[in-house]
């Protein structure tokens, strides 16, 4: 079943008189359990098609189908809600809410969603320990390493139990132990559970965990296909 | 709700010196709008209470035609016989004290300076007097026999730079339209802390002031006190007869009422520009804080937090903000309410002068339960208002607007 598909979407931004077309009349179908990357040159596109898949951005045109609903036809707060059940998101940054725990942090979508408090705290727990962080609960970000806090944030992702993770370059501010260490967790989450990912990255190491690699160049998408270099 | 308020108290305390100055920008506020009520209350009492003491009395009884601003003379003018109808006043038991007043204008000079003052003929003996007699600050009070003696208040001595046994010229307008003038001594100086009337108000017995203005046997007014002030209008009708007008105090001072009035509106002024910096205090801290805080309002639209809900959350900051600072404001404004009940403020009734209107130099500050349940919900109110614009900046922020910089 297709998680999100996307029909010939341009997305062009306009400072002034200049304008920048980020996309170019992209087709991409993502199917579920998919663990995909999105990769290419910097400039290439690569978090503008992420951000209209998250249904954080709208294309210029064409148009984003998530589960089967087509997004573009929704307005802002439906879009919200899409996303607040349906889509998880892990950016470069470890983009937690410096004021809550780890704990806090994970059981903020929960509680958007209206998770009751038992079942809450027993899911909290249970993403705590599949990111291997259930000693640092009540720690706030500023209190954890960057490792630390990106598998906050994985576990943030997760939580919902989210059709489709969208990741933004999620260890482009990791060393390599840590990067391997966010990887391994969310590979072995998709293998688990059967999460979709589709995640954007430069990183030869986090390209070799992806089953399929598509790669776009000034706004189009040039290559489509299994991971040759996969190990 | 709890959620709310958990992640409200820890963005306040992310910026801790930012969130207590502006809690404290509501609370001088709130506390200056109180002390600002407060003083306008104690100044209403502090002007009704002397005028009713020195000037009008509870009530007064004049002859029909006596006109108070010509300060007439003329017999036909006048009560006659005053003994004889202050007999009948003091039968009534409402009636504390009734005692008769000549008032003639004059003019007091001593050495090169003159003065108009208003020269009062009174009973030095009466309890209607006392106030003026617990008032000597130096010499003595003027007997009924005397008939070269005055009493002058403070500040027309501290003008004239005179001293108790000193001479001091005063002409005095007569029942026949002419003028007399005779050389006083100064035998007491006496102050009543209320500059309007001790500056231009002279006393000298009731016979001597009948005999040099030639209206023999005659009073301008009988001034009578009330056991009760409330019952001015009941005793007033038992008084009532075609020989006389009889005046209460409310009628007497409803020049003060009307000045209040006037006052009270220019109070409005003041109140809207100490809300407005309180309030511009409060927009400013919460749109300087919306600004620091776009990435994590990029977070929450990206977990799908919906624009009114961030919207809440910074409402809500600002209610807690508010309440903290208005509970502040009640503190630190009861104190200084507190302080000036006690010890008074002093205020330049120079500046303040208005005829007709008697002002106490020391104002007790007065604070009702309305006027502070107003004031504190009125500075909630408008904080909350001056909320709205940083609530509703951060409500419309685009998601990738607010991430910009993330993933990038
Ligand atoms: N908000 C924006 N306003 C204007 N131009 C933008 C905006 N976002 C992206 N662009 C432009 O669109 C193009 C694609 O940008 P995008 O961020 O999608 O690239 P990317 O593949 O993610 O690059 P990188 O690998 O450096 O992250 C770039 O030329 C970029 O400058
Ligand atoms: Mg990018």
């Amino acid at each position: 079943m297709e998680v999100t598909k996307v029909i010939n979407a341009t997305r062009t931004f306009k400072i002034g008189e200049v304008e920048t077309q980020a996309l170019r009349g992209v087709d991409l179908s993502i199917t579920n359990g998919e663990f995909t990357a999105l990769v290419g040159p910097s400039g290439s596109g690569k978090t503008t098609l992420l951000q209209l898949i998250g249904l954080l951005d709208q294309p210029t045109t064409g148009s984003v189908f998530i589960n089967g609903k087509e997004a573009t036809r929704l307005n802002r707060d439906q879009r919200a809600d899409l996303r607040k059940g349906a889509i998880g998101f892990i950016f470069q940054f470890f983009a937690l809410i410096p004021t809550l725990t780890a704990y806090e942090n994970i059981e903020l979508p929960l509680l958007l969603n209206g998770m009751k408090p038992a079942e809450r705290k027993a899911r909290v727990n249970e993403m705590l320990e599949a990111v291997g962080l259930g000693e640092r609960a009540h720690h706030r970000p500023d209190q954890l390493s960057g490792g630390q806090q990106q598998r906050v944030a994985v576990a943030r992702a997760l939580s919902i139990n989210p059709s489709l993770v969208l990741a933004d370059e999620p260890t482009a501010n990791l060393d390599t132990e840590n990067g391997k260490q966010v990887m391994d967790i969310m590979q072995k989450l998709n293998k688990d559970t059967g999460v979709t990912f589709v995640f954007a990255t430069h990183d030869p190491r986090v390209i070799k965990y992806a089953q399929r690699v598509v790669t776009l160049r000034d706004g189009l998408i040039v290559e489509n296909n299994g991971n040759s270099t996969k190990a | 709700m709890s959620q709310l308020l958990k992640m409200a108290f820890r963005d306040l305390g992310r910026n801790k010196r930012r969130s207590i100055l502006s809690a404290l920008a509501v609370s001088m506020g709130a506390a200056l709008l109180l002390l600002f009520a407060s003083v306008l209350r104690g100044e209403i009492q502090s002007a009704i209470q002397p005028t009713i003491q020195l000037q009008t009395g509870h009530l007064q009884v004049r002859a029909v035609s006596y006109n108070e601003n010509k300060i007439s003379l003329k017999w036909e003018d006048l009560v006659a016989n005053p003994d004889q109808v202050i007999a009948q006043i003091q039968s009534l038991p409402q009636v504390a004290v009734a005692t008769p007043r000549l008032v003639a204008s004059g003019i007091v000079t001593a050495g090169e300076d003159s003065r108009g003052v208003q020269v009062i003929g009174i009973d030095p003996a009466s309890e209607a007097n006392q106030v003026f007699r617990q008032g000597l600050i130096a010499g003595q009070f003027i007997t009924p026999d005397d008939r070269d003696s005055i009493v002058v208040g403070k500040p027309l001595a501290d003008k004239f730079d005179i001293q108790v046994g000193e001479k001091v010229n005063l002409l005095v307008n007569t029942s026949n339209g002419n003028v007399d003038e005779q050389l006083f001594t100064v035998k007491g100086i006496y102050s009543t802390n209320t500059t309007t009337y001790d500056e231009n108000t002279v006393f000298m017995p009731l016979a001597k002031a009948q005999t040099i203005t030639g209206t023999e046997n005659h009073a301008s007014t009988i001034f009578i006190l009330l056991k009760d002030q409330t019952q001015a209008d009941a005793v007033a009708a038992a008084l009532q007869s075609p020989d006389y007008q009889v005046l209460t105090w409310q009628k007497m001072t409803e020049v003060i009422s009307q000045t209040e009035d006037l006052a009270n509106s220019f109070m409005y002024i003041f109140y809207l520009i100490i809300l407005g910096i309180t309030a511009t205090v409060v927009t400013n801290t919460l749109v300087m804080s919306v600004f620091e805080r776009t990435r994590e309002i990029g977070i929450l639209l990206a977990i799908g937090m919906k624009g009114y809900r961030i919207m809440a959350q910074f409402l809500t900051e600002a209610a807690v903000l508010a309440t903290g600072g208005v509970v502040g404001g009640l503190i630190i404004g009861g104190l200084l309410v507190g302080y000036f009940a006690v010890y008074g403020l002093p205020i330049n009734v120079g500046a303040m002068g208005i005829s007709g209107y008697l002002i106490r130099n020391i104002i007790y500050t007065q604070l009702t339960i309305k006027d502070t349940i107003i004031l504190t919900v009125l500075t909630y109110i408008v904080t909350l208002i001056a909320s709205l614009y940083p609530a509703v900046l951060a409500a419309r922020m685009e998601p990738v607007e607010a991430l910009h910089g993330i993933g990038d």
